[in-house]
């Protein structure tokens, strides 16, 4: 318990660069997905394909070479900078590598919500004459975004313990790597490692209760 | 669904448009690739000494292949261990004893909650002090995944057996069996086709998470493609992470498309009367909600749904 006391300034500094990267992660990331699923959904084959081709490289990959591949990669070989200041810089590359690699699920997300209405409300809306942006305005985008609150719930959280990785690309300042900077000096000690689970748990925990009571809230019943 | 009910036939003017629209995205998609060649171009990547390595099959044998190797080896034991681990925790989770539900319950949320690279590193720092010095990376590695993916894999697990009808285990009771014989016979039997796809595309995740073993210096693909190849082959960084990504995506699309392939089957299937569940979308280092059916990034794209 001492030891989870006497590191505790330490960790609670890398968890708050967590949460930063998780708050820059989410809107970056939420963005990208939208640009990329009404790519996916457009009526242009070229912007269909390049949005598949960039959703199944991407997921298919793992977090840990993204991260790695923008840190040694972009960074350093093909000067990709955000910052002078390393530290800064780094923050801001795992920060672009996360979100770029979240848009994927989110896409993924939002894409399966569209697919949950079913096609019979786009034939009422039809049948009644409405145009095609009235139908998609008013029936179809409504029910579809209620489908998703869920499934992004889970994104984020996964964008949130994903934060984690960010050792990987090369910011060496969040909870995982001051975690194990405690680790390298009084060896494994259980309090520490239950202390920040229990911090992202509190994290985590509201965004899954949040969304799964707003989804259930505004639920389409059928 | 399907666009056509959206709108119809597109006329002349839609047409035009259209034509105008793929003629832009054409520009802008083909813009970007020539701003990504040349910005690599600038750096001097296309040259031809550095990418040299990758055609020479020694390259191959002595460092990608043992890599490889590692990666496969990781996420194989680990594959096996989170199935019996799932499948232990799934049923003990359907149990009608409290006192086995609860604490069951509670392993596999709290599993499912901690983010992997934390227990892997908390693993890692332990075994020296339970088991004395040596190498742990393997292990921290496989633990890690067989617990994380072990408890999603039991929610999986739930799900199926809870999909199959209740009028199955009703005729099952109605007819005399027992419990045990219920769920043996009846339920689980239908519940792992129903299962099948969720459980390949968790297989997925865990392969893709193997690479967290980077982090701890587990000799991996990923250790291979950047630690040990720049090293040997100087000035090769690029070229071998864009070698070992595509082996990456290769593997995963592969497993995919079994997932794919498996739930579209399972939808066919006579042989029970559950559908197949989605894939968990539980919080994990990599699945996204992609649980909709054409969702495993295979299925032909069509216009808005």
């Amino acid at each position: 318990m001492e030891d989870l006391i006497r590191y505790a300034p330490d960790l609670a500094q890398g968890f708050l660069e967590n949460v930063k990267l998780s708050i820059v992660a989410a809107i970056v990331s939420l963005i990208l997905g939208t640009v990329l699923v009404a790519m996916r959904v457009s009526p242009t084959p070229v912007l269909r394909a390049a949005g598949t081709v960039y959703v199944n490289i991407v997921r298919n990959t793992p977090l840990t070479l993204v991260l790695a591949f923008s840190a040694l990669g972009l960074s350093d070989q093909l000067g990709l900078v955000f910052s002078g200041v390393p530290r800064t810089n780094s923050f801001w590359i795992v920060a672009m590598g996360l979100s770029a690699y979240t848009a994927a699920f989110v896409c993924e997300a939002l894409r399966s919500g569209i697919n949950t209405v079913p096609l019979g409300q786009a034939e009422a809306a039809r049948a009644i004459g409405l145009t095609f942006m009235q139908s998609l305005r008013m029936i179809i985008l409504p029910q579809a975004f209620r489908a998703v609150i869920a499934p992004l719930g889970s994104v984020m959280i996964a964008m949130v313990k994903n934060t984690t990785v960010a050792v990987a690309g090369g910011f060496a300042a969040d909870a995982a790597a001051n975690m194990k900077g405690a680790f390298d000096q009084v060896g494994a000690s259980i309090p520490i490692f239950l202390g920040i689970v229990v911090a992202f748990m509190i994290v985590t925990m509201p965004i899954g209760y949040f969304t799964g009571w707003l989804a259930r809230r505004l639920a389409v019943v059928r | 669904m399907s666009t056509s009910v959206l709108f119809d036939a597109p006329g002349p003017r839609t047409r035009v448009r259209n034509g105008l629209l793929t003629v832009i995205s054409v520009v802008a998609v083909a813009a970007a690739l020539y701003g990504i060649y040349r910005g690599f171009d600038a750096k001097g990547q296309w040259a031809g000494r550095i990418w040299q390595p990758f055609l020479q099959w020694e390259t191959w044998t002595t460092y990608i292949f043992p890599g490889l190797l590692g990666t496969l080896e990781a996420a194989a034991v680990a594959a096996v261990l989170a199935l019996v681990f799932g499948a232990v925790f799934g049923l003990a989770r359907l149990s009608d004893h409290k006192w086995v539900r609860v604490p069951a319950g509670v392993v596999v949320e709290v599993f499912r909650a901690i983010p992997l690279l934390l227990l892997i590193f908390f693993i890692f720092y332990l075994a020296p002090a339970l088991g004395g010095s040596g190498d742990y990376t393997f292990m921290a590695v496989v633990v890690g995944l067989m617990l994380y993916n072990g408890s999603v894999l039991a929610e999986v697990v739930r799900a199926g057996v809870h999909a199959v009808p209740r009028g199955q285990s009703e005729a099952a009771y109605a007819i005399g069996m027992r419990k045990n014989q219920v769920m043996r016979l009846v339920l689980l039997p239908q519940a792992v086709t129903a299962m099948m796809p969720a459980i390949v595309s968790q297989l997925v995740v865990l392969l893709k998470d193997t690479a967290l073993g980077y982090i701890i210096a587990y000799v991996d693909l990923l250790n291979t493609g950047f630690k040990i190849l720049p090293a040997r082959f100087f000035g090769s960084l690029i070229p071998a992470a864009i070698v070992i990504g595509i082996i990456y995506v290769a593997l995963n699309m592969a497993l995919s498309y079994l997932a794919t392939w498996l739930e579209r089957r399972s939808r066919r299937s006579r042989k029970t009367a559950a559908a197949p569940i989605a894939a968990p979308g539980s919080a994990e280092v990599s699945v996204g909600a992609g649980g909709g059916t054409e969702d495993a990034g295979l299925a032909p794209d069509r216009p808005v749904e």
